[in-house]
């Protein structure tokens, strides 16, 4: 049988000869991101139940300073400061440095070019858009920037840790601190961690390390960086993406404790 | 035994239709049995370039359902036989008859890649030497066949067809497995940022899935080498280390 009415081709939008389901991942990608960049927003604006006893929201840490009303013993200044318009909230100081990471990040940016500007929208599907200009010009090229956000997402690291550190230590009812691990310990020890495997396995952080060099033969430490970031590197999408929904959760565990829904659990 | 549908791309440049042939098949084989079988009993005419029948000489590539592939290596039993299985040419390059293309763009490409230039020989007899460890990045991107599916699914010469101002990936993977190699002193910086076009990638990935030796080409060819331009032309602290960098 022939079909004449099929050509070889056919470049209208969403054209394909796939049969598999290839829009299931832009579209999960698409959900992904678009919930936990609205849910962003409305943490950094939202302004309350950022803490509850050591647990320090991600979101808001490092913490400069506390909001108006709140004292939450996080903060790193005494208040806010007097040049700072009142309605900037403390995270939005933070947190360009994070997303601007995620934003910039090579694994992200593949993804995203599919899922919100269908740039392709999969590999063989056709495009909506005859023009093409890639990440060498404007406004695209201002992606090599990467790096400078790596230099800051390594600093949040170290922060994030911490702040898991000081979720070891809890009140103990004499105006001292003592140790112990609560549920929120957990959740943001884990936060710290996945941070770390994402950000050390970036592909900036890789060539920094190495990649530069042809030849790392005769420097260990420059060699052995390079490898251990080239492990985290091979896994970075899974890394992104267990991140970034761990900090969502650690926000919302934090919340839920802070609104009394959730009593965290002390193991120790 | 059992009988599946293929509709195979018949036609040259100018005019073509698919055209659906039905031919038994039986365990193990694989597209290119198949597309064999239908050109001895059905279509003597049909072209199509094959050689190794071992996923080792590329010359095989087209599309299967829509999907790049080597025909000698896409087994029947992981595609569905219900429906016809469309065997069509690669989109990125002319075509010439049927399943066959001229990939004959990819070697004047090449052409234009400054060479290995090694530095002067390590001993009196001429030789070098190397660390295992240092050729072992580069060792990965020898393992290219020139099957040229990584630059069929690449959506800039794919969709975008700007061949004229982008190389592909099948030549980011020669030029890094060159320019990181360990004796070679060539720079190819400028030439991947003005003409080899590796602004145009956007990382999509498309030419790593496809990739029939399993070249991590995206993380290890391509984002390393776009690194490298970073270094050169757009970071501008690297910029001043070199300004009061002490010349070699």
């Amino acid at each position: 049988m022939n079909h004449p009415e099929l050509t070889l081709t056919d470049r209208r939008f969403g054209q394909t000869r796939r049969h598999d389901a290839w829009w299931l991942q832009p579209l999960a990608v698409f959900l992904g991101l678009s919930v936990f960049g609205l849910y962003s927003l409305w943490v950094v604006f939202q302004g309350d139940h950022y803490h509850h006893g050591p647990y320090l929201s991600p979101f808001y840490a490092p913490l400069l300073f506390d909001p108006a009303g709140h004292i939450s013993g996080h903060s790193w200044l005494a208040g806010r400061p007097d040049w700072l318009p009142l309605w900037v909230p403390p995270s939005l100081l933070i947190l360009w440095a994070p997303l601007g990471f995620r934003f910039t990040c090579y694994y992200y940016r593949g993804a995203y070019y599919k899922a919100f500007w269908a740039d392709p929208p999969s590999c063989t599907v056709s495009e909506p858009r005859k023009e093409y200009r890639g990440e060498g010009s404007f406004p695209l090229i201002i992606q090599n920037v990467h790096r400078y956000f790596l230099y800051f997402a390594l600093i949040f690291v170290v922060i994030l840790a911490y702040d898991a550190w000081k979720a070891l230590w809890f009140d103990n009812g004499n105006g001292g601190k003592s140790f112990g691990i609560g549920i929120g310990t957990l959740i943001l020890t884990g936060n710290a961690i996945l941070l770390g495997g994402y950000t050390l396995g970036c592909h900036s952080l890789r060539h920094l390390v190495g990649g530069i060099r042809d030849r790392l033969s005769g420097a260990p430490i420059r060699r052995t960086a390079y490898n251990c970031v080239s492990c985290l590197n091979r896994r970075h999408m899974l890394w992104a993406w267990m991140s970034l929904c761990w900090v969502g959760f650690s926000d919302v565990y934090v919340r839920l404790c802070s609104m009394g829904v959730l009593s965290d659990w002390r193991i120790l | 035994m059992a009988t599946a549908t293929f509709r195979i791309w018949r036609g040259d440049a100018n005019e073509g239709k698919f055209v659906d042939y039905e031919t038994e098949v039986s365990e193990g084989m694989v597209v290119l049995d198949a597309v064999h079988k239908i050109q001895a009993e059905q279509a003597n005419d049909l072209a199509v370039r094959w050689n190794c029948k071992a996923g080792k000489c590329g010359s095989c590539s087209a599309e299967v359902n829509g999907n790049p592939k080597l025909m000698c290596m896409t087994r029947l039993n992981e595609i569905p036989l219900d429906a016809p299985v469309t065997v069509e040419p690669m989109h990125a390059f002319p075509l010439i008859k049927d399943l066959v293309t001229d990939v004959s763009w990819n070697f004047e490409v090449k052409k234009k890649i400054k060479p290995f230039n090694p530095r002067p020989a390590d001993a009196d007899d001429g030789t070098w030497r190397m660390a295992q460890e240092d050729i072992d990045r580069v060792q990965e991107f020898r393992k290219c066949i020139e099957c040229y599916l990584c630059q069929d699914v690449c959506h800039v010469l794919r969709e975008h067809d700007l061949h004229d101002k982008f190389i592909g990936p099948r030549f980011f993977v020669y030029a890094a497995a060159l320019e990181m190699h360990p004796l070679d002193t060539e720079n190819r910086l400028e030439e991947l940022k003005n003409t080899d076009g590796i602004g145009y990638c956007n990382i999509t990935k498309c030419c790593t899935k496809v990739c029939p030796e399993h070249i991590t080409i995206t993380d290890n060819a391509i984002i390393p080498l776009k690194e490298r331009v970073v270094d050169q032309f757009y970071d501008p602290i690297k910029k001043l280390f070199r300004i009061f960098r002490p010349k070699q």
